[in-house]
């Protein structure tokens, strides 16, 4: 508050300190912002240069939101008003430019403008650099309003350069004129391409061939800020140069004199050079001139003793690397890659992948190379290098049988990086039948090998190594027996990690319960991947963030395209397709049963590797049938057809239930609009209660959403409610019904008896109501296991020894309903001899007893 | 653009900040440690420029230069050319020793309110103002004549207020 007084007071050194005190201390967004404003306001209006100066500084420095509405009208009025003293005009383009930067959307563009564009002609040049940077800035977003201002900045240029060093006096910085002024005017021109009107560019061309000779002129003093200004300016015309790419004599120039200062002793330079040499590498005209210094840059990869400077170096290499010298920059990098920093080596792992990929014309250097790489800087090799190397391979039919061979040997060394483990165990997996002809690498010693790894190695690896186990059963059936030892092992069967452990009880049930043709199948060689983008060059990208290297890229992809004729890559964006990792991966994550993708209940899972032959019987997926099923399970696929796959899990207890539902779309385009909707006749209603939530109306490509349906039975019921789900597939509709499996039989609660409290409760209720009865054909074999797992699956106790007839099963249970409890008793006797069975059940309620035994009639 | 100007000794310690983007105060803390880690540990005829890994954004870059205990630091993004960055440093130097007839770490500590008036003639919400030494010096000679017109009540203030900021 003090300081806001002050800032009021007609005493120049009280109100400094005030404006000192503001721009310092006070946060943007303060209260007493209003009464500083004012204050402000009042200074603006005083016609006072020095007071209008300070109040500029601090709207410059404060720059809030709140100053540019009080301020953006004024101050380009100060800025192009005649009177305004030069000192002024120069702080209000600043502050204006401040204003701009925080909210370009409170300056007006308007009259003044064109007037602004004017100021570049102004006799002071402190003016005219504050107006240069204004409308640098201003230009970038508004390039038609200003595109006056390319040839004033042009004249203007010209009369800097050609002047000499002692015509703009103070303006001079160690015999360089105003070299400040020029750098801002070439950044301005920067914003621009080569002017259209021959003139202006003939005069700019003169202009920056005037400075490429004045670089070759003796130094007119020994001081390093004389060089430094005279460079400043160089390096600012140089990447004008680049950036019009049009003048080839120019580029060449250019490129000879970064040539020089490759080997200037002045390390500033020298990383300067190696900079602008890379934005220059991407030109057409001067990409071969860059390469002759190939030796050069080499030399100061492995010389300098400035990690900036090396870095560059590597980014220069990276830029000039085209089919010619690709295996010299690729040998050189990896050479380097033994000795670099820490901090770069990931960077430089990537360049060499993506180098490598890009220029190999023979594509077991490629493997070397990238197995090279591995060896020397493992832990640098991030996913997407292995990844990329394992596609390659596998699109490439004349590598496949060298990288299988190449890696077998890799592995024979002692010590090899987990990396390498990977790639060998997939490619050997895949391939090793191509060396296994050889008595060297025989199906065993290849496995022994592997294996010979395999403790070493972290949890993932190991996943993925008995992927490759369960493909060498397929490859090799000489070996099946071995591997079913290991698989069968403690340490592999009863391993803690859920993942290894499901996998090797998987792989083993798949090696001896399946023929050789499913396995065939099931353990084919992976199909070619798509061509995309390659996943390494998104992720140079990514670390690079939205740099000139995304430029130079693009640029250089289109001229490899003409320079190789190679096929264009396609230009997928990565977005839209799948991540590498879920193909790669896709191997083992994916179980590989024969019935497609499973479920992420389980349900299915249980089915292909439980014994059960009611869940294995290949029914047709009819409603219905899927319906039964779920009479006596909880878990399962209820639906599928092409586009849809629906799963169940549930739990119930006493009256209470709770279901979620899966629904997998098995496509790769989205479902639009999808909803499910649960449907209950005005009976059903009544006696079962159902609650859910609306799920997400679009359903991802290959994405599963989830709902969760609560249920509480009511009352008994005989219904069951209709899950209707629809959606808009393409341009289609779809519309899909299928039943819930929501029975009366879910709500059992099993109850243990003797024999004797049985068959008093039986005679209980031996009302003629209470009674029904049921005699039916056998549809499935009867067999007494599965009889009495499907009693239990019902939901009743089964009681043994009750029945004087041992080949009888007979069942008691409890209904829980909201209102009432219903007891229940059931007795099955089969006739083996005529496939028949009888059902009887006894309830306290006839409609109980007349569903259930619908129900359960179905099962055998 | 000019995002920050930091001057600090060969310990670490900041004697001069300045940022012309707001941060916040822990987040101004942080860069001032993190910037003197990455430069106090450079060799002395090692290149002038360090981009990469800076809190501001991969788009900055430090410019630095060690003058006797002092490190200036010129934290600017990729709009700026180094070199004009660099002489721009050497302009602000020269007017300090001008200004202050031999300028050393203590003149910076006791007349920091100064230091930021010459930074402000100079470098305005990150933009640079003026380049030439002689109309800097000029400016600030004319403040010094309006402050000592302005009877000797104006010393005690400015002391004061030293003080504060010089922590």
């Amino acid at each position: 508050m003090e300081a806001v007084n002050l800032l009021s007071s007609n005493r120049y050194t009280e109100k400094q300190i005030g404006y000192l005190f503001i721009s310092v201390l006070v946060n943007s967004n303060s209260e007493l912002i209003r009464l500083i404003n004012n204050a402000i306001k009042n200074d603006l209006a005083s016609r006072n240069p020095t007071f209008m100066g300070l109040a500029l500084h601090c709207i410059a420095n404060v720059g809030s939101r709140e100053m540019a509405e009080a301020f953006a009208g004024e101050i380009p009025k100060i800025l192009v008003a005649g009177d305004t003293m030069d000192s002024v005009k120069q702080s209000a383009a600043l502050c204006l430019l401040r204003l701009y930067r925080t909210s370009p959307d409170l300056v007006p563009m308007g009259d003044w403008t064109s007037r602004v564009v004017h100021l570049l002609n102004d006799q002071h040049l402190g003016v005219v650099t504050a107006a240069t940077s204004l409308i640098t800035t201003l230009a970038q977003k508004n390039p038609e309003e200003f595109k006056t201002s390319v040839s004033l900045a042009v004249s203007r240029l010209s009369r800097i350069v050609t002047s000499a060093s002692t015509d703009l006096q103070d303006y001079t910085y160690y015999f360089v004129p105003a070299p400040w002024l020029s750098v801002k005017l070439l950044r301005l021109l920067q914003c621009y391409p080569p002017p259209e009107d021959p003139a202006v560019r003939g005069r700019l061309t003169e202009c920056l061939e005037t400075i490429l000779n004045k670089a070759q002129e003796p130094p007119k003093s020994k001081k390093v800020q004389h060089s430094n200004a005279k460079n400043a300016v160089l390096f600012e015309a140089i990447s004008l140069i680049i950036h019009h790419d049009s003048e080839p004599s120019l580029l060449v120039r250019a490129c000879g004199q970064l040539g020089q200062f490759l080997q200037h002793r002045e390390t500033n330079l020298r990383y300067l050079a190696l900079e602008s040499m890379c934005a220059l590498a991407g030109s057409e005209f001067s990409h071969d001139a860059v390469k002759t210094h190939i030796d050069t840059v080499i030399n100061a990869l492995k010389t300098e003793r400035d990690v900036s400077v090396r870095q560059r170096a590597v980014d220069l290499l990276y830029a000039m690397c085209d089919r010619s010298n690709a295996q010299q920059i690729v040998a050189e990098m990896l050479s380097y890659l033994e000795t670099a920093d820490y901090s770069i080596r990931e960077e430089i792992v990537l360049k060499v992948a993506i180098l490598a990929e890009k220029y190999a014309v023979d594509y077991t250097w490629y493997v070397d190379t990238i197995l090279n790489l591995i060896r020397i800087a493992g832990d640098y090799v991030s996913e997407e290098v292995w990844y990329r190397v394992i596609q390659i391979v596998i699109n490439r039919d004349d590598v496949q049988g060298y990288a299988a061979k190449t890696v077998f040997e890799a592995l024979q060394a002692p010590a090899c990086h987990e990396n390498l483990v990977k790639v060998g165990g997939y490619i050997l997996g895949e391939f090793g039948n191509l060396i296994a002809g050889d008595p060297r690498s025989s199906p065993l010693i290849q496995f022994h090998l592997l294996h010979s790894k395999f403790h070493l190695c972290s949890v993932p690896t190991r996943a993925l190594l008995l992927s490759t186990y369960i493909k060498f059963v397929n490859l090799f059936p000489e070996v099946k027996t071995t591997i079913q030892d290991v698989l069968r092992s403690d340490s592999q069967l009863k391993n803690a990690d859920v993942e290894l452990q499901q996998r090797a009880v998987e792989y083993l049930r798949l090696s001896t319960v399946a023929s050789t043709d499913i396995l065939a199948t099931v353990l084919e060689e992976m199909p070619p991947f798509p061509e995309r983008e390659s996943s390494i060059l998104a992720k140079l990208k990514k670390k690079k963030g939205p740099n000139t290297v995304t430029d130079l890229e693009e640029a250089k992809r289109e001229r490899s395209a003409d320079v190789n004729g190679g096929p264009e890559p396609a230009p997928a964006s990565a977005a839209s397709t799948p991540s590498p990792s879920a193909d790669l991966l896709g191997l083992g994550a994916a179980p590989p049963a024969p019935a497609g993708p499973p479920p992420s209940s389980g349900g299915l899972l249980v089915d292909v590797f439980s014994d059960s032959p009611s869940a294995v019987a290949p029914l047709a997926p009819g409603s219905e049938d899927n319906f039964a099923r779920f009479v006596c399970k909880n878990n399962g696929v209820l639906f599928e057809n092409q586009l849809l796959q629906i799963g169940l899990k549930s739990e119930f207890r006493q009256n209470l239930g709770r279901m979620f539902i899966f629904y997998g779309n098995k496509t790769s385009t989205q479902f639009l609009n999808f909803t499910p909707t649960l449907i209950c006749s005005d009976d059903l209603q009544m006696n079962l209660s159902l609650q859910t939530k609306p799920v997400d109306p679009t359903v991802d490509g290959g994405a599963q959403v989830q709902q969760v349906v609560n249920i509480e039975c009511v009352s008994d019921f005989t219904e069951a409610p209709v899950l209707n789900i629809q959606f808009r597939y393409g341009g289609t509709f779809q519309n899909v019904s299928v039943k819930l499996p929501i029975t009366l039989n879910k709500f059992f609660q099993p109850t243990e008896m003797a024999s004797q409290d049985f068959f008093q409760r039986w005679k209980q209720l031996s009302n003629p109501q209470q009674e029904v009865q049921n005699i039916f054909k056998a549809k499935h074999p009867m067999d007494t296991e599965i009889t009495k797992a499907k009693i239990i699956g019902f939901g009743s106790a089964l009681l043994e020894e009750v029945d004087p007839n041992p080949a009888n099963f007979v069942g008691a249970g409890i209904i829980h309903t909201r209102t009432t409890q219903i007891g229940c008793l059931l007795r099955l006797e089969p006739n083996l001899q005529a496939q028949m069975y009888r059902l009887t059940l006894r309830t306290s309620k006839e409609t109980v007893s007349q569903r259930l035994c619908e129900l359960l009639s179905e099962q055998f | 653009m000019i995002k920050a100007i930091l001057i600090f000794n060969n310990h670490g310690k900041p004697r001069v900040s300045k940022f012309y983007q707001p941060y916040s105060e822990d987040t101004r803390q942080q860069i001032i440690r993190e910037t003197f880690h990455l430069v106090s540990k450079r060799d002395e005829n090692v290149c002038n420029f360090l981009g990469g890994l800076l809190i501001g954004g991969s788009d900055n870059k430090l410019i630095y230069r060690h003058y006797a205990t002092l490190y200036f630091v010129f934290c600017v993004d990729s709009s700026e050319s180094e070199l004009a960055i660099l002489d721009l440093m050497q302009v602000f130097v020269e007017t300090l020793d001008k200004c202050f007839e031999n300028v050393c770490e203590l003149d910076l500590i006791s007349h920091v309110d100064k230091v930021h008036n010459i930074l402000a003639e100079m470098v305005m919400g990150g933009m640079v103002l003026e380049t030439n030494m002689n109309e800097i010096v000029t400016q600030i000679d004319a403040q010094n004549k309006l402050e000592k017109s302005e009877a000797g009540l104006a010393g005690a203030p400015a002391h004061r207020d030293a003080y504060i900021f010089s922590n």
